[in-house]
């Protein structure tokens, strides 16, 4: 069953073309092709699964070439997740957008191309088709951002488009000397012909930099983040959504990719610097990336800069090189995405119903928008890592993980960050159940009329609020909470993969 | 010096490419040219993957009758599909810059930013 690898990649490109060109004929097609695209993708990133937990590690060769000459695409045990996490998120967030916008076929065209960035970068097994990738990815992120009404989110899409092609092109310069130094570009080729080169060549060091550095922007650790949360701001907000949800998170299971398929344990071993250099970037991002969120009134920008510091726990946990860690990796980057998306959504939600877009806006919430108060309660709470969420299951796979290699900095760091987490996620949960609504005649913090570029709602009659909405929403909560009880599952599917990596 | 500058000006001529596209990225103000200093970067690092592929005396990466040693070909390719990913990348990059223009009028960074504060009141 290795044709449904390729396909996860292909279908979502074939949909891209097949909602453009349906477009041209019927005006309202959009939607319904990207839907029973995702509902394929969905299919395709099941079977993935299925055979990846039944016959391990799968692989594809494009074309007939072989590998190492040849790209293949790999199914493994850390791909196949971050696959399903792709198509099962595409498919909420679309269900969210057919009422929240934005609505046309243009739009739907981008949202397929964006997945088959995505999908392209969890499974490709060549270094330099995962640059492609991830420039796919870019593209289709810059256009979803701008497609906000305002040129607002022109001018946060151009910043994003300058810095992550920055990023992007230092990988490239990274992959391109990782080529030089081995001659190949295949990642298992790679880190057999890495040693050869010599680990601590400066060939090989200069690779290892600049590929993690340029990860390091896509993903948007501090501080290198700066064009993150005025992108996530000022799109519209099923965008915010999608992206917070998936772009990231998929940028740092390339990085993830990179430093343990590519690189490999024995680098770590022969040059401890690097991984010290990355735990410690890492842990720096997560208090600042809390300090900044505690700081933002903005709903959305104080989730986006939660971003920062909640990719900081998932970027140690990877440049930690344990088994444990890298399972709190995977699991906090899985539960980081739900939880996120979800909250992005539900932030979309309470804007359509009450026209709040700032922390103080969400006083005396529960009675007026009580779903929605709800679920940013559970999510809220669940990215603090209140157990038995998935939050609290992800950190502590870190933070074991930290307390093992005896790095005991950042174990210090994780538990100081779970307090950060908890200053700017108790402040909403208290304006939403403790606080008085504001009066609506106070025309200072709760004006319904949207600021410019932040209303993700076409007008036309009005914004409403339709049950997919409503459902994304919940559903995001529920499976935050139901994969905290899946940290098991996570460890039976990664087993196979990580006992590979780190040879006992 | 001299000697590298004889005989890996590429290399130099690469680095400074880079160099003068990141400082236009970074230091300039107008959005036009933050554009043009991103091509220069991409371009710096085309111009190092291509440099990289040179072998001495060697043919262009065509195959012909009596000819043994080629430059790697691989690098070629590379470079050729990182230009059409450059190429999608300008363009859209120049279509927001379009859309920014016909909003504000203007393309220094510095005046959309007090444009923008202004709208927020």
């Amino acid at each position: 069953m290795t044709d449904a690898i390729v396909l996860a990649v292909v279908a979502p490109l074939l949909g891209a073309l097949a909602a453009l060109a349906a477009g041209t004929r019927w005006d309202r097609s959009g939607w319904l092709v990207a839907a029973v695209t995702c509902v394929v993708e969905l299919l395709l990133a099941g079977v993935v699964l299925a055979t990846v937990l039944q016959a391990g590690r799968r692989s594809y060769e494009l074309a007939g070439f072989a590998p190492p000459a040849g790209i293949e695409l790999v199914a493994d045990g850390l791909s196949a997740p971050v696959l399903g996490l792709v198509a099962a998120v595409a498919l909420a967030v679309l269900a969210y957008a057919r009422q929240a916008g934005p609505r046309g076929n243009a739009f739907y065209t981008v949202y397929l191309l964006l997945v088959a960035g995505l999908a392209g970068i969890t499974l490709t097994g060549d270094i330099f088709n995962m640059y492609v990738f991830l420039e796919v990815t870019g593209l289709a992120a810059y256009a979803l951002v701008a497609s906000g009404d305002s040129a607002r989110s022109a001018v946060a899409s151009l910043k994003y488009l300058i810095v992550g092609t920055v990023g992007a092109s230092l990988f490239l310069l990274g992959a391109a000397y990782a080529f030089i130094a081995t001659g190949t570009l295949n990642m298992v080729d790679l880190a057999a012909r890495l040693p050869e080169a010599g680990y601590g060549s400066r060939l090989v060091l200069a690779a290892f930099a600049l590929l993690v550095v340029g990860l390091l922007v896509k993903i948007a650790l501090f501080p290198v983040h700066s064009w993150q949360p005025e992108a996530y701001a000022s799109a519209p907000d099923s965008v915010s959504a999608l992206i917070a949800a998936l772009v990231s998170t998929v940028s740092a299971y390339a990085l993830a990719r990179v430093l343990l398929t590519v690189f490999t344990v024995d680098f770590f071993a022969a040059v401890p610097a690097a991984r010290d250099a990355v735990v410690y970037a890492a842990a720096v991002s997560i208090v600042a990336g809390s300090a900044l969120a505690v700081m933002q009134s903005d709903i959305k920008r104080m989730l986006a800069y939660s971003s920062v510091s909640q990719f900081g726990m998932v970027v140690a946990g990877f440049a930690m090189v344990s088994s444990t860690a890298t399972t709190g990796g995977l699991i906090h980057l899985v539960g980081h995405a739900v939880i996120k998306g979800g909250l992005f959504a539900a932030a979309g939600i309470v804007a359509v119903r009450t026209g709040g877009r700032t922390v103080d806006d969400y006083a005396g919430l529960v009675g007026r928008a009580p779903v929605a108060a709800a679920a940013v309660g559970v999510l809220g709470l669940a990215l603090v890592g209140v157990p038995p969420s998935v939050g609290f299951v992800g950190k502590w796979y870190v933070a074991v993980g930290a307390v093992q290699e005896g790095l005991w900095p950042v174990a210090a760091v994780i538990l100081v960050s779970t307090v950060l987490t908890l200053a700017y996620v108790a402040r909403v949960i208290e304006r939403m159940y403790f606080a008085e609504p504001v009066a609506e005649t106070d025309s200072t913090g709760s004006d319904p009329a949207d600021p410019p570029g932040l209303s993700g709602v076409s007008t036309d009659g009005g914004p409403v609020v339709s049950p997919g909405m409503v459902a994304a929403v919940v559903l995001a909560a529920v499976v935050a909470v139901a994969l905290g009880f899946a940290g098991g599952a996570f460890e039976t599917l990664l087993g196979p993969t990580l006992a590979e990596v780190f040879p006992a | 010096m001299i000697e590298l500058l004889a005989t890996r000006y590429n290399y130099v001529g690469a680095v400074l490419l880079m160099a003068a596209g990141l400082y236009l990225v970074v230091g300039d103000r107008n959005l036009v040219k933050k554009v043009i200093g991103m091509n220069l970067f991409q371009t710096g690092i085309f111009l190092f993957l291509i440099t990289a592929a040179f072998v001495s005396g060697g043919a262009p990466p065509v195959a012909e009758e009596g000819v043994e040693t080629y430059v790697s070909p691989l690098p070629h390719v590379l470079v050729l599909t990182a230009i059409v990913v450059g190429v999608s990348l300008s363009a859209v990059a120049l279509t927001l810059v379009v859309r920014i223009y016909s909003e504000y009028g203007t393309l220094r960074e510095d005046l959309i930013a007090e444009l923008e504060t202004e709208g927020d009141d």
